[in-house]
């Protein structure tokens, strides 16, 4: 048991000396988020209307649910490039436990998270979003985003054992998750979308993410009154999908690197 | 908990050991013993089964059939047991090609669950005896191919396992690499490690090897000490170069009565290769060529060589092309 925790710490270490290599693999999770956040809240914050408060205090609860969601790139794209070349056989070979391959990718994968929420964090003080409610909320808002980023992580890592090439696994993200945010309370209130997308975005764990998130920090939610039941309790909500991801993307992702592995 | 089935004390024992591939048997009917301290030379062309017995010795893949034991530990149930005391040369170079190589080295010795200390002390010796001392802290990816190939090797041996595989070691070094491996290979053998390579430079097997085994088609089809090898296909050989490929027909004729077995023309090289029988005097041989009208540009006798029994147990001589073609069916 601890022998296999060591064993994923070092090559979670590995996966992280890669990002002291190739920098620009933090890039989706640094510098493009930053960008969203400028672009959004200085081209879209005039003219998006949000009921009962300004619009950056709006936005960031979304980036950051967005970021998190794209941040599934990052694992794939690490697991499915060393399943293309020799090394995954060298750690077969050697004595160590079975788990710690998938657990180390995790682990560098979920510093890289939170490397990206505290820089998101500090951009969205520096543009006037700030956490209005007390430290325990704020604390089970953060819990919540990190819960996020452990699905996130291993709807990557399931897609990387699946996908037959490194590249693949951006395409497969975009379109996974490009919709998904875009469709949800992430940068504009549901109430103006059209019928439909409406109720689309409504059971969207995304708009619970960012609903959740946004009443944790104190920021406005703009949550209809009618809304449906999951934007009546995102939190709850948010959990129970997270949990879900998980049950599902676990296994899938075990069988899969078995399978790519075998023989 | 892991059952051993311990049985005779040899380093590598298979017994019946095959693995199929959809319908294809990669390899069938495989049994080995290698003594400690010994180095057993698995020789054949690609596709031979060379690379499926080691992938099957090392844990990477599951036998079919049969049943194999490394260090003491049956390689199905006891897999975790001869990981720990096995080091492995692949033939596609597994490093990493973002870490340096002294942190490679630091990595997969600490995977081996070498102390911190130890392990960067192993690492540094291995980077200083294999010419890479100079390349330690610069990233792999920038490695030549035969760089990277000594890394791998360095690799295997970082923990000093009592088993070690070499699949096609030697593959893409130059002549002073190789020759260092060979080095060290007779230095690890001297200290009581047991070594299984596949080769498909005979030289090679004839120099490092105590036991030979040739695979063709997934099959042993020969084995023994080289000299062994070389006994059963008889003594010396003639080796004959003529002017044209079309004199090849009339030099057979001409030396049929010395032959000791069937004489084997080599089109594109003009040579004929004539197992030799006792008490030939090479001035009848020249005399025999001239009566048929042969042109030889070059007529020698010498001793048996593994090509010649390669030649002999597989019908064609051990010809390299795409290396790759065995890894993974």
């Amino acid at each position: 048991m601890i022998a296999g925790a060591s064993d994923s710490l070092l090559l979670a270490r590995r996966n992280l000396a890669h990002i002291r290599q190739i920098p620009e693999k933090l890039l989706d999770v640094t510098l493009q988020p930053i960008m969203f956040v400028l672009l959004f809240a200085f081209v879209f914050g005039g003219v998006i209307g949000v009921p009962g408060g300004n619009y950056r205090e709006y936005l960031i609860g979304g980036i950051l649910v967005q970021t998190i969601a794209f941040g599934m790139i990052g694992p794939g794209t690490s697991i499915a490039t060393d399943l293309t070349e020799g090394i995954v056989d060298r750690f077969r070979t050697l004595p160590m436990a079975r788990t710690a391959f998938l657990l180390g990718h995790m682990l560098a994968e979920l510093a890289g998270m939170i490397l990206a929420i505290t820089i998101l964090s500090i951009s969205g003080l520096i543009v006037g979003w700030g956490i209005s409610a007390g430290v325990g909320h704020a604390l089970v808002g953060y819990g919540l985003l990190l819960l996020f980023a452990l699905a996130m992580v291993w709807i990557g890592l399931f897609v990387g054992v699946t996908v037959r090439s490194p590249d693949a696994v951006m395409g497969v993200g975009f379109l996974l998750v490009f919709p998904l945010t875009f469709v949800a309370s992430t940068f504009v209130p549901i109430a103006g979308l059209p019928a439909g997308l409406e109720q689309f975005a409504e059971w969207n764990p995304i708009s619970a993410l960012a609903a959740a998130t946004r009443t944790q920090f104190g920021n406005p939610t703009a949550i209809p009154a009618d809304a449906a039941w999951p934007l009546q309790h995102p939190v709850l909500y948010s959990v129970s999908c997270v949990a879900a991801i998980l049950a599902i993307a676990v296994p899938l992702t075990i069988r899969g690197y078995r399978r790519r592995t075998a023989d | 908990m892991y059952e051993t089935n311990t049985h005779s004390g040899s380093a590598i024992e298979t017994r019946d050991l095959g693995k199929r591939y959809g319908e294809m048997w990669a390899l069938r009917h495989l049994d080995l013993e290698v003594e400690a301290g010994t180095v057993l030379g698995l020789l054949g062309h690609n596709g031979a089964g060379k690379t499926t017995t080691i992938r099957l010795l090392t844990t990477l893949s599951t036998p079919s059939e049969g049943s194999a034991f490394v260090a003491g530990h049956d390689v199905v149930t006891a897999a975790p047991r001869v990981r720990a005391d096995i080091g492995v040369a692949a033939q596609a170079a597994t490093v990493d090609g973002l870490l340096t190589g002294r942190a490679n080295l630091e990595l997969i010795g600490r995977l081996y669950r070498i102390p911190a200390p130890e392990a960067r002390k192993r690492a540094g010796e291995l980077l200083e005896r294999f010419g890479i001392a100079d390349a330690a802290d610069r990233l792999v990816k920038e490695y030549s191919g035969g760089m990277r190939r000594r890394l791998d090797l360095a690799a295997s041996l970082i923990a000093d396992p009592p088993v070690i595989f070499l699949d096609e070691p030697t593959t893409g070094l130059d002549p002073a690499a190789r020759r260092e491996l060979w080095n060290v290979v007779g230095e690890l053998v001297a200290g009581g490690t047991t070594i299984l390579l596949t080769t498909q430079y005979l030289d090679e097997a004839d120099a490092l090897a105590d036991t030979i085994v040739v695979l063709d088609h997934g099959r042993a089809i020969a084995s023994g000490t080289p000299s062994e090898l070389k006994t059963t296909i008889g003594g010396e050989r003639l080796e004959i170069v003529v002017e044209n490929a079309g004199q090849l027909a009339p030099a057979i004729e001409a030396v049929s009565s010395f032959a000791d077995g069937k004489p084997e023309p080599d089109e594109a090289g003009r040579r004929l290769i004539v197992p030799l029988r006792e008490r030939v005097r090479l001035v009848d041989v020249v005399r025999a060529l001239d009566a048929q009208g042969v042109e030889a540009v070059d007529v020698q006798r010498r001793e048996a060589t593994l090509d010649d029994v390669f030649l002999m147990v597989t019908g064609a001589r051990p010809v390299e092309d795409d290396p790759e073609e065995e890894v993974a069916a």
